[in-house]
């Protein structure tokens, strides 16, 4: 034991910190800590009472001892002990040891909030400060029960020290954080907000920081902070550098609490007084004309701290997003910053354009800079910098420049860090798909990803290529043509083998004739590769080689002698083993027409969001993928399709994957469906874009009869808008509010059994109907009617509300008993509505004309795009739809069981993202969603509150659509 | 903020603050992470990166890393010149501080901290209000220990057994 002298600090400890750091292996250390455990323990264990300075030194090694790594299991007691010692540095380390190694243990807890209850109520302000320390530190949930009641008052008392002020604001605020349900709101609220005037610059620092947290959770209750909070900010920006004496750093004027002024003020929207509002927009004014200023120090201190205010700025303007100017001189500053010389800046800045790209005012401002952008992907030297250009490129990127954006990421792509490849795969993928003009761009882009990054290309990428491709009748050659190009090259990926062999065991006969590429060429080229595969490239393989035997009869021979090889027949795994047994039994019984009809070409894939794009918000979180769907659509540059298209195209941009909804596509060949009636062709119609036609509903109808000429099937279905005769059945009718699937109508002969998907403003649903009986209905018809107040809709000035048009198979009219017969509908939304159509069924049964109608259940939530946001998200927009015809309340009686689950789906159900740690009370319900129609877009946000106790809920909607609040509102009131 | 950390650039961990709840494990796997990321990075780097899905921003000073990780819409530049007003506190108080003033004053260093950070925000950022209040409680300490010596220097020589 070293001697200790006790006038010098702690030397024990100094002795003991020495000796760890002498100790010359891990092993040496470990031997002298665990001397020193055993030391401590026997002294703590002693029968001797240990004095407070003894204690607080032991305690102080066990917490270092723990601070450098290693377990520690005792020392808790005595550590606890100091709190209630009087003298300052015994408590202090007690605090310490306390706040550092946090245990659960239910007994200590109850000591040490002891210890800090009465170091609260001790009145000297040190004491309290190391209390409130101690609880900001722990946060426990434990001790926000205990404090978070009484926290408030010792804040907002006329007597507390600043210096407490200051620790009891971040106090709560950490408390807040951890446990929210625990800090009580009350009348001390309005006395936090007016701490922003208080002459202690250090209040209002402290103060700002809790006001930002308490204002995310409930913006009401702290509104009055907007003013305050840019009265505060003007006096500092228009302050001279001296005024704020310790406060100002580096000769910035308290640039941390300005940048807290600023981060409150982003939890709101633009305020609404126009006289504060442009003192604020003075204030931003300020700080962008101070950038411009020569720099009063050369410290790298001062251009930082200047900086960190101004990019504060800039992120409260893209906030705001309200003001043109001042968004283009933020994007212009930026401008500077990517060519400046500091990193860091180059860094922030390309991050900040990232959001700035997504505003519509300054989304050309921001292009403006790609040729900078492209540079610093190929200069920067640190990969953190060359990421945020990457993401700036995504960013901005449009069917103006999306060629040369993505050009410049696969050339980037060759020697990107490994660490950002699969990202980048990800986002040319994704913009290849968005902005293709023409599928052979979108085919080669994606080829050309395989073969610079094969091994990050995932599968999600080489099944959309195939999905795509499938679905699209008129790459189909040019893919394979491609794919049996790129299979040429002496080493290429097996990714590549894997779409080579699906699309040319698809689609292979459309280049067939080539004598070059003639069908056993074909065969041999990717039979060349197997060998070099792994299992499920072979499998897959496998059945390309089978696909061929039935697209090429002539190869026959070759392939059954490939499945009959020891190496396949034989082969260790069992599904290839499995695969070419059954492939080579097929391809020996089978007729050429059982052939023909097993091995068709694939039907076109059911459309869904693009996994690719779900990947890459998965890897990156939603928040970081900036929406290219949302912004840029109305900003689309020169190319020949916005020449064509209508104004609409922001709700059908012509773009890929718009153009991959089913809904507007014509079944291949295989599907034979035919369109009965086309309904209205919309000139903008993706449906013609689509097909690359000069966008006039002229050539769009031309396609359409020559696509189907050869069928010539009557037609069994028409759309009318005259009303049905009948009465229409309803029964059924508000079960479909929150599902899609089931059945709509039922009787003794009949029933009618609906499946419907929607997306966007477009929906398709299937209608089945199923014979009951065992006898035949004859001259079987069906229609779709819009009803009266649909029809004055369609009134000369208005575009049509709803259009059906009416895809179905031909069928004969006579449906067998107990036979069922499907119908297909595309739905377009075009305008708010809130009428159902009719679907008329009418047959003969038994020499009796049957006579049905049905409401149909396309009601307006079905359009509806689920939006996920953060809190401070929602209640910003929430405030923003505040005018009274914007909202719609009802508070009703509770129909059904009040079961959480049930309403979670239901409201899922409903379209609406399910948006949870929203409300303050987590009983309560939140939902956003965004209504599509063919004209606009709505956004909603919903609120829904039980009331267990009486049995009754209240259900708050607001949109900027007094319309589609009721319809919303009706719909959903009826559903719980 | 919610953690900082400051290790040397042989990446012994010199002091830890966590303004999140997490546990020990995760705490340890953390820092292995993040000092390993750090250490790998050049000196003409920017400060700033992208980890799991927060910020870190990191400066060096001699021979120790200062490391925060801060949330997405916090502001990179500010946190930079948190480390730094630490930096210049750490100094005023040791006078031209040294690793090893923060290795053997280690629970100084936290109570600067403290004092300057609370729950991951700035509570006081004025250099001298930040260093009065540990003057004053280095005086506390100070009379205490005063008191401390005479109580102690009584007992030794009444038991006669060594400090």
């Amino acid at each position: 034991m070293p001697a200790v002298s006790k006038g010098d600090g702690m030397r024990g400890l100094a002795v003991f910190i020495s000796d760890i750091r002498n100790c010359k292996s891990k092993e040496a250390e470990v031997k002298r800590i665990n001397k020193e455990l055993a030391n401590i323990r026997s002294k703590f264990k002693g029968d001797k009472a240990l004095d407070g300075y003894s204690k607080k030194k032991y305690v102080c090694k066990l917490l270092f001892i723990f601070l450098l790594g290693h377990d520690i299991d005792f020392g808790h007691m005595e550590a606890v002990n100091l709190l209630s010692s009087n003298k300052y540095t015994e408590k202090q380390i007690g605090y310490l040891f306390i706040s550092v190694l946090v245990n659960s243990n239910s007994d200590l807890i109850s000591l040490i909030n002891n210890g800090i209850k009465n170091d609260l109520a001790s009145r000297n302000p040190t004491f309290m400060n190391l209390a409130l320390h101690c609880i900001a530190n722990v946060g426990s949930r434990e001790m926000a029960e205990a404090f978070a009641s009484q926290i408030p008052s010792i804040l907002v008392a006329g007597d507390t020290m600043d210096s407490v002020k200051q620790s009891a604001a971040l106090c709560l605020l950490r408390l807040n954080r951890t446990s929210p349900d625990l800090v009580p709101m009350g009348e001390w609220t309005a006395r936090v907000v007016h701490l922003l005037n208080d002459q202690h610059l250090g209040v209002v620092t402290a103060a700002t920081s809790l006001i930002t947290t308490l204002a995310q959770k409930s913006p009401e209750d702290f509104r009055t902070s907007i003013s305050l909070a840019v009265a505060r900010l003007s006096r500092i920006v228009t302050s001279a550098s001296i005024d704020l004496q310790d406060y100002t750093y580096y000769f910035v004027a308290a640039p941390w609490l300005s940048v807290k002024l600023l981060r409150l003020l982003q939890c709101y929207p633009p305020p609404e007084d126009a006289a504060l509002r442009s003192r604020l927009t003075e204030c931003l004014e300020t700080i962008l004309n101070k950038a411009q200023e020569p720099p009063k120090s050369k410290k790298v201190q001062h251009s930082n701290a200047k900086n960190a205010v101004l990019f504060e700025a800039i992120s409260l303007i893209i906030h705001h997003d309200s003001e043109p100017t001042l968004l283009v001189r933020a994007c212009n500053q930026l401008g500077q910053f990517l060519q400046h010389r500091e990193t860091n800046l180059r860094y922030l800045a390309l991050e900040s354009m990232c959001t700035l790209a997504s505003s519509e005012f300054s989304h050309e401002a921001v292009k403006t800079h790609i040729d900078t952008v492209i540079n610093a992907l190929k200069t920067e030297r640190d990969v953190s910098v060359r990421q945020r250009a990457v993401d700036l490129l995504y960013a901005m990127c449009d069917r103006s420049n999306s060629k040369q954006i993505v050009a410049e990421m696969l050339s980037y792509l060759e020697n990107a860090d490994y660490s950002i490849r699969e990202e980048i795969v990800l986002k040319v993928a994704i913009l290849a798909e968005k902005y293709a003009v023409d599928y052979t761009w979108y085919v080669d882009t994606i080829l050309n990803l395989i073969r610079i990054a094969g091994d990050h290309v995932s599968e999600e990428v080489w099944y959309r290529v195939i999905q795509i491709v499938i679905n699209q009748d008129d790459v189909q050659g040019y893919a394979a043509k491609t794919v049996f190009e790129a299979l040429q090259a002496p080493a290429c990926h097996e990714n590549l083998v894997k779409v080579g062999g699906y699309i040319l065991g698809e689609f292979g006969n459309l280049i067939a004739g080539d004598p070059r590429s003639s069908p056993l060429v074909q065969f041999n080229l990717l039979h060349s590769k197997f060998h070099l595969c792994s299992v499920p490239t072979r499998a897959l393989l496998l059945s390309a080689y089978i696909k061929f035997i039935n697209l090429f009869p002539e190869v026959k021979p070759t392939i059954q002698d490939v499945l009959r090889s020891d190496s396949q027949l034989r082969n260790a795994d069992v599904e290839l083993q499995q695969r070419a047994i059954e492939y080579l039994r097929l391809s020996c019984i089978a007729s050429t027409d059982i052939l023909a009809t097993v091995l068709e070409e694939m039907p076109p894939f059911p459309e869904r969001e693009s996994s690719i794009l779900a990947k890459l918000k998965k890897k990156k979180g939603p928040s970081k993928v900036p929406d290219i769907d949302e912004a840029r659509w109305n900003v689309n540059g020169n190319t020949e399709h916005s020449e064509n298209t209508e104004p609409t195209n922001k709700s059908s941009p012509p773009s890929l994957m718009a153009d991959l909804l089913p809904t507007n596509r014509p079944r291949p060949a295989s599907y034979s469906p035919t369109i009965l009636s086309a309904g209205n062709m919309a000139p903008s119609h993706p449906f013609t874009d689509l097909l690359n036609l000069n966008s006039s509903p002229a050539a769009g109808a031309s396609l359409l009869v020559d696509v189907m000429s050869d069928l010539s099937t009557p037609a069994p279905t028409t759309t009318t808008t005259t009303p049905a005769a009948t009465d229409v059945c309803e029964e059924h009718f508000s079960r479909f509010v929150c599902k899609n699937n089931g059945v709509i109508f039922e009787n003794q002969l009949l029933q009618i059994g609906l499946k419907s998907e929607y997306r966007q403003n477009l929906g398709r649903m299937y209608v089945f109907y199923g014979n009951k009986t065992s006898s035949q209905f004859l001259s079987f018809s069906s229609s779709v009617t819009s009803s009266d107040t649909l029809k004055t809709h369609i009134l000369p000035l208005l575009p049509p509300l709803l259009t059906v048009n009416i895809h179905t198979k031909p069928v004969d009219p006579t449906v067998e008993g107990g036979a069922q017969l499907q119908q297909i509908l595309n739905i377009e939304c075009v305008t708010d509505f809130s009428d159902a159509p009719v679907l008329s069924v009418q047959f003969r049964y038994g020499g009796t004309l049957q006579n049905i109608g049905v409401k149909l259940p396309v009601m307006l939530n079905k359009f509806f795009q689920p939006t996920e946001m953060t809190s401070q998200d929602f209640f910003q927009r929430w405030k923003q739809l505040g005018v009274p015809q914007q909202e719609v309340q009802t508070i009703f009686k509770a129909k059904h069981p009040m079961d959480t689950d049930v309403t979670n789906a239901k409201i899922l159900g409903f379209g609406v993202a399910l948006l949870t740690g929203v409300d303050p009370n987590p009983a309560n319900f939140v939902g956003a969603g965004v209504i599509h129609t063919k004209s606009t877009q709505v956004g909603c946000l919903l609120r829904l509150e039980p009331n267990p106790q009486a049995e009754m809920y209240r259900l708050t909607l607001r949109t900027s659509r007094e319309s589609v609040s009721q319809r919303l509102c009706d719909l959903l009131s009826e559903q719980f | 903020m919610q953690f900082m950390l400051l290790f040397s650039r042989q990446g012994k961990l010199r002091l830890q603050k966590w303004y999140v709840p997490l546990c020990e494990k995760e705490k340890k796997k953390i820092t292995r992470e993040l000092v390993q990321t750090v250490l790998a990075r050049k000196p003409k780097m920017c400060s700033f990166l992208e980890w799991r899905d927060l910020k870190v921003v990191y400066k060096r000073y001699a021979s120790l890393y200062f490391c925060c990780a801060i949330e997405p819409p916090d502001n990179e530049l500010i946190t930079l010149e948190i480390i730094h007003r630490y930096v210049e506190l750490l100094d005023k108080y040791f006078g031209s501080v040294c690793e090893l003033d923060i290795i053997f004053n280690f629970e100084k260093a936290y109570f600067i901290l403290d004092e300057f950070l609370l729950g991951g925000e700035a509570q006081e950022t004025s250099k001298k209000n930040v260093l009065k209040a540990i003057e004053q409680a280095d005086l506390l300490q100070e009379n205490i220990d005063f008191q401390m010596r005479l109580f102690a220097g009584t007992v030794c020589r009444n038991t006669d057994t060594p400090a």
